[in-house]
């Protein structure tokens, strides 16, 4: 299969790999996929609780190219965002600016995905109630 | 200076041997007489041509020359072995026994023989990919006509016990057929020895052209005979029409002589260098050679890499031209059924990689997977939150993966 530019720059080079304190009260976490699907992403956010704004983001995955590089986008763009900023980002937005195939979509809805557990997590944790998360 | 990729998947297919392009080119240009031309020069040297290789195939697989049918490849040889018996012997019976692990040529064929009101019971493997002798003499019947087992895995490796299951197959008055397309060439096949009744294999594997095979068919104790699937010309003995290949031909005879004299060295620089490789990829952490290490080729083997998604490490030793045991190439995944029959679990099968070498691999092309294997698989595992689980002592299984 032939994989974009950018897509091979995010795999080659992934940005924010690593992991974030999860017993920390502003760090919020999602771990979206299964092992079995091919698919794990674990992503982090860290917020600074005074002005709701995401001040770091690291992600962990497992999968493919696409995977690797939706994730690793979703936290190039998820640093400096408000947390309304970020619920806001679709996953039709990575696949375009990955270039995604069709048969690839489903790495950019499990990076959506990731990015609203780790804030529904982060809610949660600050005696928010969780989000309510779609189930693709 | 090494060219990259490097090419390792030579279990899929391997490079022609310039010495068996020399053979052939004569007979794609000058002497391009049609082989069944019984009254001009051009159709006798033609004719001489395939008579030729057909020696030179006998001699490597130890037959009479009179019983090799060619066809176009592995897979139409296959087909004929398979549908042939089942509709020449459809008199004595209807059942046949074939294993999980083989090809889809095998197994789709047996699969068309259902449909037509055949019976086939597929043999389960053991985790070293070994069918059992037990359960092969427990699932023969007074209708079984056919045993068909494949000689050496095409993903693992894995040579089955070729000459107990043809004692076990006879016993019960059956034929013994076996797809030899990874064997042949590779290790020593005897007909005779191993008490084979009909034998699929092709030329693009040793060597070899493309769109060229043959099919080993017994003639004497016992005579064996397949109905032909294609109506023509009556060539091969009426086994199988159609103008002969001559060019493609004389090139599966030539790799076919070069097997012969040259298996001994090349089975055991490649199985040196295949262990080598192999030693040195075990050395990462939570790796496992995929089926039998005792009983198998010696040019393949087959590792799974725990923790690592197979399509992202595919991408990851973009060098290397191997195969994964990852058919990733639509949104639901599908990992080999070969792995799985073995017992391996799904992500497991998916982040398995399979080398294949061949006569023209050179130590300095495995040096050079080692380190990008390697490489690959450990920063792709710095990457994997599974890993990173792993590493904390978490059990993934008891974990509830939210699967989408």
């Amino acid at each position: 299969m032939a994989y974009s530019d950018k897509v091979i720059d995010h795999y080659s080079n992934p940005r924010n790999v690593g992991t974030l304190d999860k017993s920390k009260k502003n760090v919020g976490t999602g771990l979206v996929g299964a092992p079995e699907c091919g698919d794990v992403m674990r992503l982090q956010i860290e917020v600074d609780e005074a002005t709701n704004t995401i001040t770091d983001a690291k992600f962990k995955t497992f999968g493919c190219g696409s995977a690797i590089a939706s994730s690793s986008l979703a936290t190039e763009w998820l640093k400096g965002k408000s947390i309304d900023e970020a619920l806001a980002i679709d996953n039709m937005e990575i696949v375009e600016e990955l270039a995604l195939p069709p048969v690839k979509i489903h790495c950019s809805v499990l990076a959506e995905d990731a990015i609203k557990s780790a804030i529904s997590d982060y809610r949660v944790k600050n005696g928010l109630p969780a989000l309510e998360l779609a189930h693709h | 200076m090494l060219k990259l990729p490097i090419y390792l998947d030579n279990n899929a297919t391997t490079p022609l041997d310039p010495r068996v392009l020399e053979a052939m080119m004569p007979y794609l240009t000058e002497v391009f007489g049609n082989a069944a031309s019984r009254n001009h020069p051009f159709g006798w040297a033609a004719e001489e041509a395939v008579d030729y290789a057909r020696e030179q195939i006998a001699k490597l697989i130890n037959c009479d020359s009179k019983e090799i049918i060619f066809t176009s490849g592995a897979t139409e040889s296959d087909n004929l072995g398979i549908k042939g018996v089942f509709e020449m012997y459809s008199q004595k019976g209807n059942h046949i026994i074939t294993a999980t692990t083989e090809h889809k040529a095998v197994l789709d064929t047996c699969k068309h023989i259902e449909k037509l009101g055949g019976r086939v019971t597929y043999l389960p493997v053991n985790e070293q990919g070994l069918i059992s002798l037990e359960e092969l003499e427990a699932a023969m019947t007074p209708e079984t006509i056919l045993v068909t087992i494949m000689y050496g895995n095409n993903e693992t490796g894995t040579i089955q016990p070729i000459r107990e299951i043809a004692k076990i197959a006879h016993k019960h008055g059956a034929l013994f057929m076996t797809d030899g397309t990874q064997a042949v060439g590779k290790i020593p096949v005897d007909v005779i020895a191993d008490g084979i009744d009909i034998m699929a294999f092709t030329a693009h594997k040793l060597y070899g052209p493309k769109g060229v095979g043959a099919l080993y068919v017994r003639r004497k104790n016992p005579r064996v005979k397949v109905t032909a699937q294609m109506d023509g010309g009556g060539h091969e003995r009426g086994m199988r029409s159609g103008t002969l290949n001559v060019p493609g031909i004389v090139g599966l005879g030539k790799a076919c002589e070069l097997a012969r004299l040259e298996m001994d060295a090349d089975s055991a620089r490649l199985s040196a260098m295949r262990d080598r490789l192999e030693r040195e990829l075990l050395t990462l952490e939570e790796s496992y050679v995929n089926g039998s290490r005792e009983h198998r080729l010696p040019h393949v083997t087959n590792i799974s890499f725990k923790y690592v998604e197979g399509e992202g490490l595919m991408m990851g030793v973009k060098d290397l031209a191997v195969s994964s045991g990852s058919a990733c190439t639509s949104a639901s995944l599908e990992p080999s059924y070969v792995l799985k029959a073995l017992g391996l679990s799904d992500d497991l099968a998916h982040s398995s990689l399979r080398f294949g070498l061949s006569r023209f691999t050179t130590d300095e092309q495995i040096d050079y997977a080692i380190n990008h294997v390697k490489e690959a698989v450990t920063k792709l595992r710095e990457m994997s939150p599974l890993w990173e689980m792993f590493k904390e002592g978490v059990d993934l299984s008891k974990i509830e993966w939210a699967e989408h």
